[in-house]
């Protein structure tokens, strides 16, 4: 089952690697990771995407827990949370379509962040389904580059499941 | 008033009431090292190889009870500790090591015997620090102290570029220390405490399964209680051995791979086993879908990470195993169970199946048997020695034939396995408890992968006794070998030994050897006698001799193989047994 994990940590040098040596040292899969800052600079947050039954899960909590660096776990299949991820398109579309691919783009509240004379690169944020539909359609479009930010994710205010 | 980075590095370790200090020097550390040759208050114990630095340090621990600690150079010497830290880690000993490291400026350059050891030992240390800034470097020494010996002990290493042990600035020593993310867990759950005491006071026939957490909490006696207490029989864990006495009553010995029949059996018919510090390693448990079949677990361990990680448990407690203990044996006294008479019955099975096979072997008179070496270690030692073992048979006829009594005389490699640990671990061992009787009991395998370690004991002049127990083979693999690969040694047969009395004497060390049955004693007591100077002991053994009892790799515990003569098995029907 998927499990996204938000982790508090040290914002020091090296404590990714741990994190990410803990996965691939215990043969764990990490789907998406994704880090920055918060609001205190000398913390930093990050939210893993990770496959796992009910044990490698709780093994997987347990063992971030035992990091020194790590101040705080929360498996956030436990609470309401809501899930973002980012999306940068950049397609070439012929001539003729391009009304077409600006109006999908706003169909889907995406925005046009860079255009020249053949591209336009397109900003997308949401959930997974979201944008995984929103690159669908732009297939036909002639996408030339194509970044996915990893997920952030973020529990709701004091709702429990 | 400033100092320099060396001088603060070796004014803290004075603070940690450190004593002894094992390592190597080399170019980055200079100046640390010159800074120890005007200290009187702190001794360097000069090893030849950084690995056995680093076990020596790691032996010092296990005996003392103390941080051992191990100072050595970047790149090469850096690496070379590995194996230690690894060691370490996987038996939760508390180590600081220090590695020197090139200067802040040239890190990532490639410089000169340059490594990323923070980034090597970060999977096998409880935590490793690289410090940029001397300013930090009295912090990084209190916390990496204080990591290594809270909670679930373990290995930290704190990497010194050379920039760092130059500079200078203020010493000062911190008060106290205080990670944020780092809160270890002492107390129990009172209620999961509760719940334990409940299953130990209903249980018809339980087990104690204790292992090295006993030892690295100080709570044998609180165990010793317990067993006592509700008359439950205990099995250890070769990490276990000398938390619960071996010459009591209600001890089963060993179970596991080599463990005795009597503890397997107990353990596969129990209805309740209370793991106490242990991790459930698949060496004691076999094939864990048939583990204990029939019992509840109650797991107490102060690491969360241990509890069900290879078995299922159902009562965890998580917290230090002396509190929980003592919080648990207050619970049950508050019981009236009359002890005695619900366990008499299982008692009466578990002396039934000790009785039915002893761990034994078949004496000859014209050959040396390697387990009536370690038996006649036992008798002429009163049973009062420390004992460190190589790794393979050595360890586990040692395991199995002399009997501890005492926490911290049993010193081995359990979770990794290290063959040339036993030797470099002794020296530490001898030096935390100098008037110690210290025995390496080791085999002409392991002893080779240190043996250049004879020159540390001898500069220092530490008696310690190296019974080599000589099968010119390797012998655990072939064992393996002659069992489950039909007898093809590949590799496994040392045809070159060195004459190791010649060995020890090159050194300046004793050499004895033992080739006749009636020479062990003479040659063990010619040994015990010599109290300047490390002997070499070279028995040379039956090769054809092996560990029995065995539980073949991925069978359950009772899926046991005895020697050739006993290969008759009983089955055990626990509706036998009649509960008073």
């Amino acid at each position: 089952m998927k499990h996204t994990i938000s982790v508090l940590v040290e914002n020091k040098f090296g404590v990714l690697s741990r994190v990410s040596g803990l996965f691939s040292g215990r043969g764990f899969n990490i789907e998406s990771l994704s880090v920055g800052e918060t609001i205190d600079p000398d913390i930093s947050s990050m939210t893993i995407i990770t496959h796992g039954d009910d044990l490698i899960i709780e093994q997987i909590t347990k063992q971030l827990n035992k990091l020194i660096d790590v101040i705080k776990v929360t498996d956030l299949m436990e609470v309401e949370h809501v899930e973002r991820e980012m999306v940068l398109v950049k397609i070439a579309p012929a001539k003729a379509d391009r009304p077409d691919a600006l109006r999908i783009t706003e169909i889907f509240r995406g925005r046009i962040i860079d255009s020249g004379p053949k591209t336009f690169t397109i900003e997308i944020t949401g959930d997974e389904k979201k944008i995984s539909a929103f690159v669908e359609m732009m297939r036909p479009y002639n996408i030339k580059e194509f970044v996915r930010t990893g997920k952030v994710a973020i529990a709701r205010e004091g709702v429990k499941k | 008033m400033k100092m320099s980075g060396a001088e603060i590095l070796i004014e803290c370790l004075k603070k940690e009431g450190v004593k002894h200090v094992f390592g190597y020097p080399g170019g980055v550390v200079l100046n640390i090292f010159d800074v120890l040759y005007d200290e009187k208050d702190l001794e360097l114990i000069l090893t030849r190889h950084e690995q056995a630095a680093v076990h020596a340090a790691d032996g010092y621990a296990r005996v003392s009870g103390k941080v051992g600690v191990a100072i050595v150079t970047s790149g090469p010497g850096a690496t070379n500790t590995v194996t230690g830290l690894a060691t370490a880690s996987m038996d939760s000993i508390p180590i600081v090591v220090f590695t020197g490291q090139v200067p802040t400026m040239l890190i990532g350059n490639d410089a000169f015997q340059e490594a990323d050891i923070v980034g090597i030992t970060r999977p096998c240390t409880k935590h490793n620090y690289l410090v940029k800034d001397v300013k930090d470097l009295a912090q990084t020494v209190r916390e990496a102290f204080h990591i290594a010996s809270t909670g679930r002990p373990g290995p930290v290493l704190i990497d010194l570029p050379k920039d760092v042990t130059s500079g200078m600035c203020d010493f000062v020593w911190p008060k106290e220390v205080n990670i944020r993310s780092y809160n270890p867990k002492y107390e129990g759950n009172k209620w999961q405490m509760k719940q334990a005491a409940e299953e130990i006071a209903k249980a018809k026939r339980p087990v104690i399964m204790a292992g090295g957490g006993v030892i690295l909490s100080g709570a044998s006696k609180e165990l010793k209680e317990l067993a006592e207490l509700t008359k439950t029989p205990v099995t250890v864990t070769m990490m276990g051995l000398g938390g619960f006495p071996g010459t009591n009553n209600l001890s089963m010995g060993m179970l596991g791979m080599h463990g005795t029949y009597c503890a397997n059996m107990a353990v596969q018919n129990a209805d309740l086993i209370v793991g106490i510090g242990v991790r459930f390693d698949d060496r004691v448990t076999g094939r864990t879908a048939d583990f204990a079949p029939k019992a509840r677990i109650v797991h107490i361990d102060i690491d969360p990470t241990s509890i069900r990680k290879t078995t299922r448990v159902d009562v965890p407690v998580v917290g230090d195993i002396k509190q929980v203990l003592k919080e648990i044996i207050k619970n049950l006294k508050e019981t009236k169970e009359q002890w005695g008479a619900v366990r008499k019955s299982w008692l009466k099975q578990v002396d039934t199946w000790k009785k039915e096979r002893p761990l034994d072997y078949e004496h000859d008179d014209k050959i040396i048997k390697p387990q009536f070496v370690v038996e006649k270690i036992y008798e002429l030692t009163n049973g009062e020695a420390v004992i460190c073992t190589e790794v393979g048979q050595n360890q586990m006829w040692a395991a199995q034939f002399y009997k501890y009594d005492k926490p911290r005389t049993w010193l081995s490699s359990g979770g990794l396995g290290t063959m040339g640990y036993g030797f470099p671990a002794a020296i530490g061992a001898q030096f935390a408890m100098p008037k110690a009787t210290v025995f390496d009991i080791a085999g002409d395998g392991s002893i080779q992968m240190n043996i250049q370690e004879l020159a540390t004991a001898v500069i220092n002049k530490l008696p310690i006794k190296v019974a080599i127990l000589n099968n010119r083979y390797l012998g655990m693999v072939r064992q393996w070998q002659e069992l489950f690969f039909n007898e093809r040694y590949s590799h496994t047969n040392l045809d070159v030994v060195p004459d190791f009395v010649k060995v020890a004497e090159a050194y300046g060390a004793v050499g004895l050897r033992a080739t006749k049955p009636e020479e062990v004693e003479p040659v063990l007591r010619e040994a015990l006698k010599i109290k300047d100077r490390p002997v070499f002991m070279d028995f040379v053994v039956d090769w054809h001799e092996k560990v029995y009892p065995m539980v073949p790799a991925g069978a359950a515990i009772d899926e046991m193989i005895f020697g050739e003569k006993k290969e008759k098995k009983q089955k055990f029907d626990s509706s036998q047994i009649k509960i008073a």
